[in-house]
């Protein structure tokens, strides 16, 4: 049995930005597990730049941005195992994982940090009748053939989901040569980055398809048509505006999974809205010991997002080996009011804030003009007004300790108010 | 010059192989497709029919009951998924209790052991999560599940084990009778054979006219599925069938043998024998018969949907017998449900006849009816587990996350007979990719695997049929790469 202080599940941004984080806080025998043949996780097959305007002021590439936490993660002694798999974990903290080097391995952690990262929803997820000739590929696993294989998915090319990895990858096969011919998307508005939106579709005038979706694949051994309709406010085909377009490749970028497999064999609760673990403020889940962060907890679209909150995550867990962390008190529950689709923590212990806590939440719909509203019980602790909200764009409320300390009642909510025109 | 040929490497194709395959023949099995069980085999309710439902008399009747019984031991011989969970025909209301009682009957008659008419409270002691308007059940504790392509994938290799020769990618265009039976012309060539066998499922009645007058045509009918999540495997315990209408068994729910949770299958007439798409209308029908009897079900951990054919015939029993105008040539045909029930029995059956034909042909002494082993890396013990990295690394790299299935079970089931060659054919063997995210993970590195164990190039590994290409070539970068390297190349010969 090999003992750690902490187990980090996971090398992709989030695992590496927690270890980091812990070791300079004090934790020192921590191992990230990783199943790739590589750190950096999706990072690297995302070779366009965008990356870490946030946290290092500057544009970097995904593989650049991997970089400079895997430099960090080496200067710091942290130990990695590659190309290993995580069977399973227990509520008490034991890891069974494998490899080919040193087989079955058993280990005992003091603390895990869940950082698994998320999948890709399928086109069975989302039932996409037709055929099931070859050439559909989720977005992610062409962006992996082009950037990590070097190899060419396809010549002429559809995506359905406006997500950000397909309109990244309406842009990447365009330059690569493929004809794309549109993106589909089933709600009326768009699910990814505005700015994707701009630099990905309109400068290569790839035209999006808001309110549609495939109704029909056809082509028996490789994809040879796809059949698009308009869908009504209840998101049902419209009879009548249905479009071909020949095509011989489909993208999906239908929406990100968290992996929580491993979560729910360890007994962790899961949120149902985000599908990852329930977290407190200091990133922890229902099970003492057990942190988790970035995609695992709620799929996020920047990545410098993903670096904060993972720094949170270890910060805590180095605390939490080191007996710091405080666990007594009820906490405070954040719950999601009307335009609101969740909010992560959903948890506060106030004894763990230092100075302020940021919740992150995504809204439900688009909103022009609109507030976030925080209040405990009818009183507003704090408002923020909102020129554009969308589902696809991330929000962050940042609350000081006096606000939280001024909190009476057993939960806060935050809600959408529309502002009077 | 064979003497045997098997036309049809589905279910019942393979049966039939693996049963000659006792014998010193010489036999061949021919297919179109890239990979035997890839046509009803591989789309259907994989389900091991008790057998209440057929007629009285008929050949369903008789080859349902027989093959039941003989799955025990035909599994585990080949180290074939099978579970003998028993089934539940649910009733919503006295009408269809007298149709059930009238299923009662008849499975006695047809030799159904141990069936049961079993009153709502017994119904929900089974199967908890059915709908509280049930009223009664007819419970066969001698129905189950297996894997149906898996099936016909051992049979296969357990042929090829015992001698017989299986040519894929072979699509028969022409039979001629002659003086020593048959010349099969095949679009890879042809062959002299003195028996023919007909298992070519939906393409059995013009496999059948290639030397006789038409007496049988396959009617394609549609069957849609949809598939879910291994969180939800458990939701049922048995197979559960609605009571049957003039329309059909009706929509089913039960759990796969790896764990999943089947809800199919449609049933609709279909104009051509490869119509196995599915449809908006299908899939919304499916959820919609499937809630009377799973109202709380959650549809959305759906993980796939796929769609088969039944090779139906307008007389609605399988035909089984010698041409009646060409001596040695029988037609295995309109095996529809409960053909995979059948099948074992069918094998069986085939063979009387054909030895009836030829007069007795003599046993193989050296005939193993056993298939070498199948490793379920998963399911070993971790000493076991440990011991089998120690001499094989690669059962310690895992490929499929979602099926937890390594790098060693996947090199072994593309070198075994009868192996896989393309990406759903490792899917079918060792279930990489069929689990969650459906080989979005998987998919890159299971191509690499097959590439190099093949020897190809990785752009020629296809999803499935010979022509479903997956990738087009390199990138514009890639390209570059390859001519710079060559460009070095050049100039260090220089």
């Amino acid at each position: 049995m090999e003992k750690y202080d902490i187990v980090v599940i996971g090398g992709g941004p989030a695992g590496l930005a927690a270890a980091i984080e812990a070791k300079e806080n004090g934790a020192s025998n921590i191992l990230i597990i990783e199943r790739d043949r590589e750190l950096g996780g999706i990072l690297q097959q995302c070779i366009h730049n965008g990356f870490g305007l946030h946290v290092f002021k500057e544009e970097l590439t995904g593989p650049e941005y991997a970089e400079r936490f895997i430099c960090e993660l080496k200067k710091q002694g942290i130990r990695y195992k590659l190309d290993t798999m995580v069977l399973d974990i227990t509520e008490d903290k034991k890891v069974m994982a494998i490899n080919t080097v040193d087989g079955l391995i058993e280990i005992e952690a003091k603390a895990i940090v869940l950082a698994m990262g998320c999948r890709e929803r399928t086109r069975g997820a989302i039932n996409i009748p037709g055929t099931r000739a070859a050439g559909i590929f989720t977005a992610g696993t062409a962006q992996r053939f082009i950037n990590m294989e070097g190899y060419m998915v396809g010549k002429n090319v559809l995506i359905l989901g406006s997500g950000d990895i397909g309109l990244i990858m309406a842009r990447r096969m365009t330059l690569e040569g493929a004809r794309v011919h549109g993106v589909v998307e089933i709600m009326p508005y768009s699910g990814g980055l505005t700015r994707n939106i701009v630099q990905c579709l309109e400068d290569y005038q790839i035209p999006l398809y808001l309110s549609h979706t495939i109704i029909d694949i056809k082509g028996r051994d490789r994809i040879e048509e796809v059949i698009i309709a308009q869908v009504d406010e209840n998101r049902r085909p419209i009879d009548g505006t249905e479009e071909s377009f020949k095509c011989d490749t489909l993208l999906l970028s239908v929406g990100l999974i968290p992996e929580n497999e491993l979560s729910k064999s360890a007994g962790i609760k899961i949120d149902p809205i985000t599908g990852g673990p329930i977290v407190n403020e200091s990133m922890e889940t229902s099970v003492e010991g057990i942190f988790a962060c970035g995609n695992v907890v709620h799929v996020h679209d920047l990545v410098d997002w993903v670096t904060e909150e993972s720094r949170k995550a270890g910060k805590n867990a180095s605390a939490y080996v080191q007996d710091r962390l405080i666990r007594e008190k009820k906490p405070i529950s954040t719950s999601a009011g009307k335009g609101v689709r969740y909010i992560v923590p959903q948890k506060i212990r106030l004894e763990n804030v230092e100075k302020n806590l940021d919740l992150m939440l995504r809204v439900d719909n688009v909103y022009h003009r609109a507030k976030l509203v925080v209040k405990d019980n009818d009183k507003i602790i704090k408002v923020i007004k909102k020129n554009h909200l969308a589902p696809g764009e991330m929000e962050s409320i940042t609350l000081n300790l006096e606000d939280l300390e001024r909190v009476v009642g057993k939960e806060i909510t935050v809600a959408l108010q529309q502002e009077e025109v | 010059m064979y003497d045997v040929t098997i036309i049809g490497g589905g279910i019942i194709g393979t049966a039939i192989a693996r049963e000659l395959s006792r014998y010193k023949l010489n036999t061949i099995l021919v297919d179109k497709e890239n990979d035997v069980a890839n046509g009803t085999t591989k789309a259907n309710s994989a389900i091991v029919h008790a057998g209440y439902d057929a007629k009285v008399g008929t050949l369903k009747a008789k080859t349902n009951v027989a093959g039941n019984a003989m799955f025990d031991t035909l599994c585990k011989e080949l180290g074939v998924p099978f579970k003998r969970i028993g089934s539940l025909v649910v009733a919503f209301s006295e009408e269809e209790m007298v149709t059930l009682k009238e299923l009662y009957e008849q499975g006695k008659i047809n030799g159904v052991p141990n069936l049961e008419i079993i009153q709502q409270e017994d119904v929900r002691k089974i199967e908890p999560n059915l709908s509280k308007e049930i009223i009664g059940a007819l419970y066969a504790p001698s129905a189950g599940i297996v894997g149906p392509w898996e099936l016909a994938i051992a049979l296969a290799e357990n042929a090829v084990e015992n001698g017989v020769e299986i040519r894929l990618n072979t699509e028969v265009t022409a039979i001629e009778k002659n003086q020593e039976g048959f010349l099969v012309t095949t679009d890879e060539g042809h062959f002299q054979t003195k028996y023919i066998i007909n298992c070519g499922g939906l393409f059995a009645d013009r496999i059948n006219n290639m030397v006789n007058t038409p007496s049988f045509k396959i009617l394609p009918n549609r069957g849609e599925y949809n598939l879910f999540d291994k969180s939800v495997g458990n939701y049922v315990n048995s197979v559960v069938f609605q009571t049957p209408t003039k329309h059909g068994k009706g929509v089913l729910v039960l759990p796969t043998v790896h764990g999943n949770l089947l809800i199919g299958p449609t049933a609709e007439a279909v104009d051509e024998p490869r119509a196995v798409e599915t449809t908006i209308g299908g899939l919304k029908y499916l959820k919609e018969k499937a809630q009377k009897v799973v109202p709380n079900f959650p549809f959305s951990t759906v993980i796939t949907s796929f769609a088969g054919l039944r090779a139906k015939v307008a007389t609605n029993d399988f035909i089984i017998e010698e041409s009646k105008e060409s001596k040695g040539f029988i037609n295995v045909a309109a095996i529809d449900s409960p053909g995979l029930s059948a099948a074992p029995a069918i094998g069986k059956m085939v063979v009387e006849m054909l030895k009836e034909i030829a007069g007795n042909f003599q046993g193989k002494e050296d005939f193993n009816p056993n298939r070498r082993p199948v490793i379920n890396f998963m399911e070993l013990s971790n000493e076991e587990k440990a011991a089998m990295i120690e001499k094989d690394p690669r059962y310690g790299r895992i490929i499929c996350r979602c099926e937890e299935i390594t790098e060693g079970e996947i090199v072994d089931i593309i070198n075994r007979k009868a192996g896989a060659t393309n990406l759903d054919a490792v899917k079918r063997r060792a279930r990489a990719g069929a689990g969650r995210c459906q080989g979005g993970f998987c998919g890159p590195r299971v191509m690499e695997i097959l590439a190099r164990e093949l020897n190809v190039d990785i752009t020629e590994v296809v999803k499935d049929s010979k022509s479903s290409y997956l990738l087009t070539g390199p990138t514009k970068s890639s390209k570059h790469q390859e001519d710079s390297d060559q460009l070095v190349a050049v100039s260090q010969d220089k």
